[in-house]
């Protein structure tokens, strides 16, 4: 079956000093898509809407999305990687989230 | 905008010149222990516009007099039926006296003093049959966009929220305060992180300083709570931070000046953009700000919102009493799952087969089908939420205005 929308990206930037971007649908793990001209496969599945690193982030650094900044990296993250509560802290409050069997707490650069 | 392009409106004239959407009889219970009877009296209306509305509290509020107040002399209320138990601390003869003033029909049944159950849900009935007889036979006048007051707010957020819904709420928003329209965005809790942004759209200095120390004054409140405004669900759809969150819900005021900061109750003089601050003034004490989005609401319509748009990437279902809410869908996923929930499928602009502009268009629209007497799909459904909670609030200051006196 052919791509229905072979023209658009498959992967979102929100303001050019972003550095990370967003999937437009879900992705598979394995995937190769292309990054600021360079190939990047994916090493794990990204749901729709869910962030990847645009390049390769050290922990500490500052991630921005819209061109603004949503928190800082916890860990290295490699080109390509998802960006969630794994390796990204809110500068804030810590985010709150449903665990398997209990509830947890993210914690926050504060 | 160009107004040509959208339907004449038309609304219910009100004594005092404004006018409502909707003709709405609410039973107003002023304490949990009347709310059953309350309720028993709007069970006997299916279908027809009689909607329930109280506080819950036995200790007195300010706060929940106020939202009372505004809520019961809504432009969409045509009369209020007030039940009451009897011994509560809620001020039920301040309220009555309030919505008599406003000229609509008022009735007030005290349980204790109407020989129980039975008889007060018997006696609620009747006067509501009446006072929904003397409404039907009102007619709608004509209204213009310069008389709606239209809300946002988002509920289930995702990371798609930022991209689709929120941004095309921005657009119809540019559009209907262009129009003349009053707007109103909320939630400072969720702006953490943007007050700088939105300083700068301030219409005066004085109000961009303002709007500073209330984004502080959430962040600080929120803070001391231990825990943002970011719900489990948020994550799961690709929002990792409250920052990020509130980045994307601060798209939904779109691109306006903003005119001026309304605490719950406020009404906007005249059109514009206005921020509602949510959070309560002074030390932490009730609780969270408002413990879920229907309380929001609720506070956007006692600042005179006649309806809101309600942006969801998860797919939240609520409607609320009162006030109609539409639907925006930010996830083209969760459409296709929530579809008979939601308005508009926002999420046509991920998949590419929308532009903002083209969905933004589609809200204005919908805005004014609405507003003339269509239902929206929560409407359909039945939905009629409703909450009020304690909270505390200073009385706006002069960095906050323009205002017109409430």
């Amino acid at each position: 079956m052919p791509d229905p929308m072979p023209a658009a990206p498959r992967l979102l930037l929100m303001a050019p000093e972003d550095n990370c971007l967003i999937a437009r649908l879900p992705l598979a793990a394995g995937e190769a898509l292309e990054i600021d001209g360079a190939l990047v496969v994916l090493p794990e599945a990204i749901p729709l809407g869910y962030k990847v690193a645009r390049r390769a982030l050290k922990a500490g650094e500052k991630v921005l999305r819209y061109g603004a900044i949503i928190g800082t990296a916890s860990a290295d993250v490699a080109p390509g990687a998802m960006l969630h509560t794994h390796n990204l802290v809110s500068d804030y409050i810590p985010t709150y989230t449903l665990a398997s069997d209990a509830h947890s707490f993210i914690g926050s650069t504060h | 905008m160009p107004q040509a392009s959208l339907p004449a409106l038309s609304g219910y004239l009100r004594a005092d010149g404004r006018k409502g959407i909707r003709n709405v009889v609410a039973v107003a219970y002023t304490v949990e222990c009347a709310h059953h009877v309350a309720r028993l009296i709007v069970n006997a209306f299916p279908g027809q516009e009689v909607h329930l509305i109280g506080f819950p509290g036995c200790y007195p509020n300010d706060y929940a007099d106020r939202m009372m107040k505004r809520l019961a002399t809504h432009p969409n209320v045509g009369a209020a039926l007030i039940v009451s138990l009897g011994c509560e601390s809620f001020n039920r003869r301040g309220l009555e006296e309030e919505v008599a003033a406003s000229g609509r029909p008022v009735h007030t049944i005290t349980i204790q003093q109407n020989s129980g159950t039975r008889t007060s849900v018997a006696d609620g009935i009747e006067w509501v049959r009446w006072a929904r007889q003397s409404l039907d036979a009102q007619e709608r006048v004509p209204m213009g966009l310069d008389e709606l007051v239209v809300a946002t707010i988002c509920g289930g957020s995702d990371s798609t929220s930022g991209i689709t819904a929120n941004p095309a709420v921005g657009v119809a928003f540019d559009q209907l305060v262009a129009g003349g329209a009053a707007c109103i965005f909320e939630e400072t809790g969720e702006l953490v992180g943007c007050e700088f942004h939105m300083k700068r759209r301030a219409a005066t200095p004085e109000l961009g300083d303002a709007i500073v120390a209330c984004v502080n004054k959430a962040a600080r409140y929120y803070t001391v709570l231990g825990h943002g405004s970011f719900a489990p669900g948020n994550a799961d759809g690709g929002l990792t931070t409250q920052e990020e969150k509130s980045l994307g819900a601060y798209a939904k005021s779109g691109a306006s000046p903003i005119s001026g900061i309304l605490k719950p109750g406020d009404q906007p003089e005249g059109g514009g953009l206005y921020l509602l601050d949510v959070v309560p003034d002074g030390e932490v004490r009730f609780g969270f700000p408002n413990i879920s989005d229907n309380a929001e609401i609720v506070e956007l319509i006692a600042c005179g919102a006649h309806l809101t748009l309600f942006t969801t990437g998860r797919g939240s279902v609520v409607g609320s009493a009162i006030a109609p809410v539409i639907k925006v869908c930010a996830n083209p996923d969760t459409y296709q799952r929530l579809s008979e929930d939601m308005d508009v499928n926002a999420g046509r602009i991920l998949s590419g087969e929308a532009s903002l502009e083209q969905v933004g268009t589609e809200i204005v629209q919908l805005v004014a089908q609405v507003a003339n007497g269509a239902q929206s799909c929560s409407e359909a459904l039945g939905h009629q939420e409703f909450i009020l909670t304690y909270k505390q609030f200073e009385p706006s200051g002069p960095g906050c205005f323009p205002l017109k006196a409430a």
